[in-house]
């Protein structure tokens, strides 16, 4: 069952040089209980689409008349981007859909405690008493991993490490029980060891509150680990999207294709690293045609210069943007 | 053959913290760490956050306060011992050793020009004594970092993250070193990226005949550069090896936990790893004993009592555990 529809986003911030697109027509959907892994490097837009779902885009941010993002929920279907007071904008900022941060010790404010920031919440959105939402604090401390949890509910961010702190954050976003849970790059900042037992810890929980999980990374390794489905993300477009073995058995867009290739592989350490050509080019300077032709290996023709090339499927739900798949080359 | 460049030696750093006068306590980030480092080699050290490795990389820069040991540089041309370097010694072990930052975009001031901000280290130094030879040197280095003339006129803001971090590169190569420690030098970076630098990386160690220690917490970075790894736990060496070596048979039950905890890129090959539970202890209150035994699946009442030693091998691969050998056994049969 759908719980998420994005259907052609589009996303301008309005800034002192002009207009620039952060997302461009972007649709997407996710199940209850799937996990989606949204994959790309800095500047491609996977944490402006990510931040879009809960309506948390800065002022200056415009979003075309075709973008529609819809949330079903228990009571019917919501239209995020109409939402505009605060309490209506509550269903989408903690109480449907809660967010993980990369940085924890930033998302927490310092001289506050852990288990007061987590009762505020839970008060905001749900009819608890202190008493109880203590209680459901203090029992969500302790699934996610946090030994001593009625101790550490009355200490501070700075108290914690890094593997506590997130672990922290993620009972926090859970504790209103949200239908989907946006994590963006939540494993990014810790180290292996901790960053395996956090994923450990997020796939449990997706199993048992069969919650939709939108997970922001530029780890293939974690995406390959945690994902149902991948969809990459390059310049604002969606280039490529489809179910996790597919994508990353199975690339089809050159631009994957180098991002796997540049990966370092343990089993294989006498091949160089290929690193993909070139930076990715200011949004400012957003190339014509295909937004990848600058740095692509693969360039078929003129086309790739001048024609932004659609989404095609390639087979069940693998789709990918790119003229190499089109059937008559022009 | 086996030219040494720095050997370290029992090699300790300890910072005082808190307490009063007469019970003041000391912590010890790095504890009696001996290693080699060879000429011309790209040396890695791993280790989870609190591991010591930061503190180690610089305590061979002389910017961490040696406590205990010492370490000794030795580059053909001069000879020092960084515990006890003079001032005269210091200025010019400045020149010969270099750092590499981790985040490139705190690294470079915002209102200087690319080309002061090479040119800086050359002033500070003055090993250049005109403004034409500084120019000249300063795109020589650029050059080698594929930063072109037009991009010296800019300030860093101007730049992605993989061009600033070859800006540092090229600071860091102005005064023409001899050593050269990375501290996580592309974990800031995207993967795309990453293997650019990395390659450039490499490319200047051969072209110039640098020596590296790259520090890094990524094992899969560090199998593809380096030539020799030193694994670290709470401020000791554990493990150190050839990087083939190490990579093909890990000896320490941690090395084999930071494998293990290396997602894997196969979708089908979820959870069966051994992983490690727990956290690395705070250094303010380190266990007795081996310091690895409160997050060790094998360890035995001998390993809360007694810390192993470091056995060294003759094919270089050392290890500080009292049952590796129990261990690998099982696996060998």
């Amino acid at each position: 069952m759908s719980l998420i529809d994005v259907q052609n986003l589009t996303l301008k911030f309005r800034t002192d040089e002009g207009l620039i697109t952060a997302v461009d027509n972007v649709s997407f959907s996710l199940n209850k209980g799937e996990v989606m892994g949204l994959v790309g490097e800095s500047g491609s837009g996977k944490s402006v689409t990510a931040k879009s779902l809960m309506h948390l885009n800065a002022r200056n941010a415009v979003y075309s008349p075709e973008s529609k993002i819809t949330l079903h929920t228990d009571k019917g279907p919501v239209d995020v981007l109409s939402l505009k007071t605060p309490r209506e904008l509550n269903i989408v900022r903690g109480g449907a859909v809660s967010m993980i941060f990369q940085e924890p010790m930033a998302s927490f404010a310092p001289a506050i405690t852990i288990g007061k920031q987590m009762v505020e919440q839970l008060q905001l959105h749900g009819d608890y008493s202190k008493e109880q939402a203590k209680n459901i604090s203090i029992e969500m401390l302790d699934r996610v991993g946090i030994s001593d949890a009625s101790k550490r509910f009355d200490q501070y961010a700075f108290e914690l490490s890094g593997g506590m702190r997130q672990r922290a954050m993620i009972a926090m976003a859970l504790s209103t029980q949200p239908k989907l849970l946006i994590a963006d790059e939540p494993t990014t900042a810790l180290d292996v060891t901790i960053q395996a037992q956090v994923i450990d810890l997020m796939k449990d929980l997706v199993s048992e509150f069969h919650m939709g999980i939108v997970f922001i990374t530029h780890d293939l390794g974690v995406v390959a680990q945690t994902a149902d489905k991948v969809n990459v993300m390059y310049l604002g477009r969606m280039i490529e999207e489809g179910p996790v073995r597919e994508v990353i058995r199975n690339p089809k867009h050159p631009y994957t294709q180098g991002l796997l290739a540049a990966l370092p592989k343990l089993d294989d350490l006498d091949s160089p690293l290929t690193p993909v050509p070139g930076d990715i080019p200011s949004p400012l300077e957003r190339p014509t045609g295909c937004v990848f032709h600058t740095r692509c290996s693969k360039v078929v023709g003129d086309v790739c210069m001048s024609v932004d090339p659609t989404e095609r499927q390639i087979e069940n739900a693998h789709k990918v943007a790119c003229h190499i798949y089109d059937e008559v080359p022009a | 053959m086996s030219d040494v460049l720095i050997r370290a030696k029992g090699l300790s750093v300890g910072f005082p913290i808190g307490g009063g006068l007469f019970n003041k306590q000391i912590l010890k980030a790095v504890d009696n760490v001996s290693l080699d480092i060879e000429k011309g080699s790209f040396f890695g050290l791993v280790g989870e956050s609190g591991s010591g490795k930061t503190t180690l990389g610089r305590a061979l820069l002389k910017a961490a306060p040696i406590t205990g040991g010492g370490a000794h540089y030795s580059d053909g041309e001069v000879d020092y011992d960084l515990e006890n370097i003079t001032k005269e010694q210091l200025r010019d072990y400045r020149k010969r050793a270099q750092l590499i930052f981790q985040d490139p975009y705190a690294a470079l001031s915002p209102r200087m020009t690319v080309r002061d901000i090479i040119a800086e280290p050359l002033e500070v130094m003055g090993l250049t004594k005109t403004r034409a030879e500084t120019d000249a040197r300063v795109r020589e280095i650029a050059a080698k970092c594929r930063l072109n003339l037009e991009h010296l006129r800019r300030f860093p803001h101007a730049f992605s993250g993989g061009q600033r971090q070859r800006i540092s590169i090229a600071r860091a190569l102005v005064s023409a070193p001899k050593f050269i420690v990375a501290d996580e030098s592309v974990a800031a970076l995207d993967v795309s990226i990453q293997a650019d630098v990395l390659n450039l990386l490499k490319q200047i160690q051969t072209d110039m005949g640098l020596t590296f220690m790259f520090i890094s917490h990524d094992l899969s970075v560090v199998a593809h550069t380096c030539d020799h790894v030193a694994v670290m736990y709470l401020g000791r060496l554990v493990e150190t090896a050839p990087t083939r070596k190490l990579f093909a048979a890990p000896r320490h039950p941690y090395t084999k936990a930071l494998f293990s905890a290396i997602p894997s890129l196969d979708p089908d090959d979820r959870g069966t790893a051994q992983k490690l539970t727990g956290e690395i202890p705070s250094p303010t209150n380190q266990p007795s004993g081996c310091k690895f035994h409160t997050r060790c699946p094998f360890a035995i009442d001998h390993c809360k009592q007694v810390e192993p030693k470091l056995e060294t091998d003759d094919t270089g691969h050392d290890v500080a555990c009292h049952r590796w050998k129990e261990l690998m056994a099982p696996q060998a049969a």
